[in-house]
């Protein structure tokens, strides 16, 4: 005999978090005769019904039976379904324990006892406890599991509600109850066998149910797992992924992470430029040679220009965090890349020997980059300013709630088209370093250039190798 | 046009602006720290703004604003003072008007 416990509790369902109970029937060997089923009604075998019984111990139940299966509770509401499986064979009571939301005893149970042997219904369960709901079904001939997924607060069979006395049929040895045991078995047997078909038909409808959200649940889980792994993979990768994951965010990630690989293209690029110009250097090349280089270099750089250029429109932000940059790197970070006044400082001294004019010439090119980089920090300064006012103006509370939504949309409309001049300063930022370069290409010599190129790169790539250092540092 | 011409020419450094333009505030920052004091005249607070800012557009300054003007010279927008600035021609401007000395 197979009995199957089956509970919902709430209207809700398809919560992921799950609670585990465990819910133990624990047989008692009860010696089976007598009633050790406590009821307040009549228990009418073969379809009869009880009003409300207390489930302490089914001493009559000649078979022992045992739920096994976990059963997966939400906080609100789940469908619990326990598989029973058939054990042995032996007096049995049922107790149901360590619900913490079910209750330890079921009222207002319609029992319906069958004659057949090994049939035992439950049906028509209202507890106490509102929205709960208990179904016991035993059907030997059926193995499944028997949930009800629809989100209904009673699970009502098609049974008739049948107040009349029952004859109990002497024959079943499943259920004693004291009353029905006096019982005569007038029950027509057509009524006996559409509800059994009845019975049947509700426990099949459920049981597919049960299945259907199960499968549901699984693929979500599924997903879900999925879905962690490649949020973990790309924050690996360095990339800033939000959490909201709106549409609109995933169109600028797509161009934060096209820039990231284009940036790094670039950068495989460049050295390869730069091991040519070194061993140019070293080998003592004709300036000629070495000219070539270094405008092929500078064009180079006028390559990045031009890719932050876009990268701008598409992603501002990604460039401003200077995420695509290592942590070394951005630590020195302005306007979305490097400071060019910040460069020619640390150029000067390994220039040498430079002549008065190349002195004064790198001197004020330095001032110059300076001055201008005071004066874009400047006007940042000024429209993060302007934004914090636009975004802080509260609405008077006097204001109806139509002028309320009126003002914030005011005020968003406001900040976005102040955001929209972020891209201008970038913009500004990155001419401003690349005219620092072509400024610095025009005052010193081919050979100077050369070593100035090569200098520049040492600095970057020291700092992105103390980057990965600092990365791979050991942690206590 | 005329009104843009008329202005240009008053003093040596002139720039156009607009109030809620912050390219405008650096540029303008960058022109005090050379030590010019630039005439700024600010598109959205003028009758004949929307001329002005036409006119500007025509004679190629884009965007709009800022526009520069030294001597009464059209000099060009962010882009281009920056990038004057920078090769020092920008100063040597602003000498020959007599906005600075230097």
């Amino acid at each position: 005999m197979i009995v199957v416990l089956f509970t919902r509790i709430g209207n809700q369902i398809g919560k992921l978090h799950h609670t585990k109970y465990k819910l133990q029937i624990i047989q008692e060997a009860g010696q089976g005769k007598g009633s050790s089923l406590h009821h307040e009604e009549n228990i009418n075998a073969e379809g009869s019904t009880i009003d409300s019984f207390r489930v302490s111990d089914f001493g009559a139940f000649d078979q022992s039976y045992r739920v096994e299966d976990a059963v997966d509770l939400s906080g609100n509401s789940t469908y619990n379904s326990l598989k029973v499986s058939n054990q042995t064979i032996s007096p049995v009571s049922v107790h149901i324990s360590n619900l913490g939301q079910l209750p330890t005893s079921l009222e207002k149970s319609q029992l319906t006892i069958q004659t057949e042997p090994h049939r035992l219904q439950l049906q028509k369960v209202q507890s106490s406890n509102p929205g709960t709901i208990l179904v016991v079904n035993t059907d030997n001939q059926e193995e499944s599991a028997m949930a009800d997924a629809s989100p209904r607060t009673d699970i009502s069979t098609d049974l008739d509600t049948d107040d009349k006395n029952q004859p109990y049929d002497r024959n079943l040895s499943v259920v004693a109850v004291s009353d029905s045991s006096d019982r005569s078995k007038d029950k027509s047997d057509q009524k006996t066998l559409r509800r059994l078909a009845q019975n049947r038909e509700a426990a099949r409808k459920s049981r597919l149910r049960k299945k259907a959200y199960v499968q549901q649940l699984e693929s979500s889980r599924l997903k879900l797992t999925q879905l962690e792994q490649e949020l973990q993979r790309a924050r690996q990768q360095g990339i800033f992924i939000s959490s909201s994951g709106d549409q609109a965010h995933t169109l600028s990630g797509n161009g934060a992470m096209q820039f990231d690989a284009e940036y790094a293209r670039w950068l495989e690029e460049q050295n390869r430029q730069i091991n040519e110009l070194r061993a140019a250097v070293n080998s003592h090349a004709s300036d000629t040679e070495l000219r070539m280089i270094v405008d092929g270099i500078l064009a180079h750089y006028d390559e990045i220009f031009r890719l932050k250029g876009v990268a701008a429109k598409a992603d501002v932000f990604h460039l401003l965090s200077g995420m695509w940059k290592t942590p070394a790197e951005r630590c020195f970070l302005w306007l979305g890349g490097f400071r060019s006044s910040e460069i020619l400082k640390l150029l000067v001294s390994q220039l040498e020997p430079l002549t008065e004019q190349q002195l004064m010439g790198i001197t004020n090119l330095q001032q110059s980059s300076q001055q201008a980089e005071d004066a874009l920090s400047q006007g940042m300064d000024a429209l993060q300013q302007s934004l914090a006012e636009t975004l802080s103006t509260g609405a008077p509370a006097s204001s109806g709630s139509s002028g309320n939504v009126a003002n914030y949309m005011g005020q968003m409309a406001m900040a976005m088209g102040k955001l929209g001049t972020l891209e201008g300063f970038i913009r500004q930022a990155d001419n401003l370093r690349q005219q620092t370069l072509q400024q610095m290409h025009r005052i010193l010599t081919t050979r100077q250039s050369a070593r100035a190129l090569l200098a520049i790169h040492d600095y970057f790539s020291r700092l992105r190798a103390l980057s990965s250092l600092w990365l791979a540092r050991p942690r206590d | 046009m005329d009104r843009v011409r008329e202005l240009a020419s008053k003093k040596a450094a002139v720039i156009f602006t607009k109030s809620s333009c912050y390219m405008c505030h650096s540029i303008t920052q960058l022109f005090y720290e050379l030590g010019a004091s630039p005439a700024v005249h600010e598109l959205d607070k003028d009758a004949y703004g929307r001329e002005m800012e036409w006119a500007l557009r025509s004679m190629g300054c884009n965007p709009s604003v800022p526009a520069v003007f030294i001597g009464g010279k059209f000099v060009g927008s962010s882009k281009d003072v920056i990038s004057l600035h920078v090769d020092g021609s920008l100063k040597q401007m602003l000498m020959d008007a007599k906005a600075i000395w230097f």
